[in-house]
């Protein structure tokens, strides 16, 4: 029976910094793994199919070999994979807000960007084990990375810095838009074409000169050339910088977006 | 984000609303509502969907800015302390506010560390939470298995973390079974007994009846009554007559005699042939059935009843509204 006569009263603790409840968030976002393992299916799949599809139904035709298209592919899919992750970051935001427990974060007197920073160490986690079981899956179907281990610790820190950046757009989208589904819809219709109209399947040497303006300017062609060049050795410094244009930009311009947003909801 | 020294004098209301108001494009969803709920008190806001409870009690819990008016809460004033004041408060909302995804402990465990508690206190106060809202059985399981009433109990043990000194609950029954509305109603009783003023909103007459040491009637976003349960029951007269007709054609003689003989409005049920009337006494409502049979229209059913929210809403507004209508928009 209940019986809340024996509850003592309890005073508030001296405060917690902002670092230890973004800390909370993102062992939330640990516990989540635990307890839903599937959502590690929603993650990897698509790259799983495409990465296999891709290899061997038009890697022959594309640059002769299977196994050569493996070296040229694997790069990009990776970023491919982090661009699609941060989409379901975003609809978790936009559940947790309809299902109202966003509203008892904002009556606790908690540091207002703490669920935001540990939503990015949730996403960041995410996108480091979605990275592994796709690099996993191409090292068995025969990927060599030339750079060896520190190539590839190198392409995974900018592939966080890529999920880091890319991730803000979708958390913008998550506080405007009212239900998941939508923010899912927006989100694939706004990337597809982003992420095929660049050098993540194909050279666009052989595209047409509109189209292949775009594609070279393209920032997921740009992050995707910094990771093959990181994985091959091959890398420039100007490539990374390149890379990291649009997340950097992302971040500085949505940051405070998200924040006001937020506040304003 | 100073919390301020709190300046609540020892006479001082828990809360204290002066012209609170917010509109939702051209909807005035609360129109300028005052209230004075003092410490310890269970105070109940009564009213129709759509009536501005919700949009009250997310103002005063710091989820929504007021256009208008002022407001204090445990001496803290809203639009400029927000902060302090989501240091004195809890709110449980109309729907869980937890993790479906965590067990009932890690929800509590989270909530408590987010306030602040080193790893074990907070375990330990999770602990105790379960224990005390008998969900220590379910307390390993994912909120997604847990039934209603359990999970408007974790919601409820969310919010006392820390004891607040007042604790918002926004509709804390509705969608309950009997059984687990009983449960909630003591558990309400008791928190208030250990000294936390709580402002709940309902739809019930009789939840707020039966918890509530004052009542305020709200509608379109106006205080429209403000009184113990006696008092408002008063002003609704001791109770109601409801009366069933066998043939719906004799509903207007009907009408017009009851209101002949008790001297008050009738109402006309939603659906068939009942009318509703507030009867001073069952002496006068035996009359007035008397009334009836002697004219010879016959009675399908007839009963006596405390005032519904419906009735009460007739009598405080004179019939202009018709809240049941409201609700089923």
């Amino acid at each position: 029976m209940t019986d809340i006569a024996s509850l003592k009263r309890m005073e508030r603790p001296a405060p917690p910094s902002g670092m230890s409840n973004a800390l909370v968030f993102g062992w939330r976002a640990v516990l989540k793994f635990r307890h839903v393992p599937e959502q590690m299916f929603d993650l990897v799949m698509t790259p799983i199919m495409f990465t296999l599809l891709f290899t061997f139904v038009f890697g022959g035709a594309l640059a002769g070999s299977p196994d050569d298209y493996l070296q040229f592919f694997l790069p990009g899919i990776l970023v491919q994979t982090v661009v699609f992750n941060a989409v379901y970051s975003g609809m978790g935001l936009s559940t947790d807000f309809q299902k109202g427990l966003f509203d008892r974060f904002r009556t606790l007197p908690v540091w207002s960007l703490a669920p935001f920073a540990g939503l990015m160490v949730g996403d960041i986690l995410r996108h480091l084990i979605a990275g592994m079981i796709i690099l996993a899956i191409g090292l068995m179907l025969g990927y060599r990375p030339e750079a060896g281990i520190l190539g590839v610790a190198g392409a995974f820190v900018l592939l966080l810095g890529i999920g880091f950046g890319v991730g803000w757009i979708f958390l913008v989208l998550g506080l405007l838009v009212r239900t998941p589904t939508t923010v899912m819809t927006l989100g694939f219709t706004f990337l597809f074409p982003v992420i095929f109209a660049s050098n993540i399947m194909v050279d666009p040497a052989t595209m047409p000169d509109w189209l292949r303006a775009f594609v070279e300017v393209n920032p997921v062609s740009l992050m995707t050339t910094a990771m093959r060049g990181l994985m091959a050795g091959t890398v420039t410094a100007a490539e990374i910088g390149r890379a990291l244009i649009a997340p950097v930009a992302l971040t500085v311009l949505l940051a405070p977006l998200t924040l006001i947003l937020y506040r304003r909801k | 984000m100073t919390d301020g020294p709190s300046i609540l004098a020892p006479d001082d209301p828990a809360i204290r609303v002066r012209g609170l108001a917010r509109s939702f494009g051209a909807t005035q969803a609360v129109a300028g509502i005052d209230l004075d709920v003092p410490r310890g008190m269970i105070f109940a806001i009564l009213g129709p969907n759509g009536a501005g409870k919700t949009t009250l009690l997310r103002m005063l819990a710091t989820l929504l800015e007021p256009d208008g008016g002022e407001a204090t809460v445990m001496g803290h004033d809203l639009r400029r302390a927000p902060h302090a004041v989501r240091g004195a408060i809890a709110m449980t909302g109309q729907f869980a506010s937890l993790d479906e995804d965590l067990t009932g402990r890690e929800n509590l465990i989270m909530l408590s560390r987010l306030w602040g508690f080193g790893r074990r206190a907070a375990r330990e106060r999770a602990a105790d939470l379960l224990a005390a809202f008998d969900l220590a059985d379910a307390a390993n399981r994912q909120v997604q298995d847990y039934s209603g009433g359990m999970r408007r109990r974790l919601d409820i043990a969310a919010s006392l973390i820390v004891t607040p000194g007042v604790l918002f609950l926004d509709e804390p029954t509705t969608g309950l079974d009997p059984s687990a509305r009983q449960k909630v109603w003591r558990l309400i009783r008791r928190l208030a007994a250990s000294g936390v003023t709580i402002l709940l909103t309902t739809q019930y007459l009789e939840e707020a009846d039966q918890l509530a040491a004052r009542i305020a009637v709200i509608d379109h976003g106006r205080k429209i009554a403000e009184g113990t349960s006696r008092e408002l029951k008063a002003a609704t007269g001791s109770g109601f007559l409801h009366v069933t007709l066998a043939d719906a054609a004799e509903l207007e003689q009907a009408a017009g005699m009851l209101a002949a003989r008790l001297g008050a409005s009738v109402q006309h049920g939603a659906q068939g042939a009942v009318l509703s009337v507030m009867a001073g006494s069952p002496e006068a409502a035996s009359a007035a059935l008397s009334d009836l049979i002697g004219a010879g229209i016959g009675l399908a059913d007839f009963s006596m009843g405390t005032p519904t929210l419906d009735e009460v809403f007739f009598a405080l507004t004179g019939g202009s509204d018709a809240p049941a209508e409201e609700a089923a928009q």
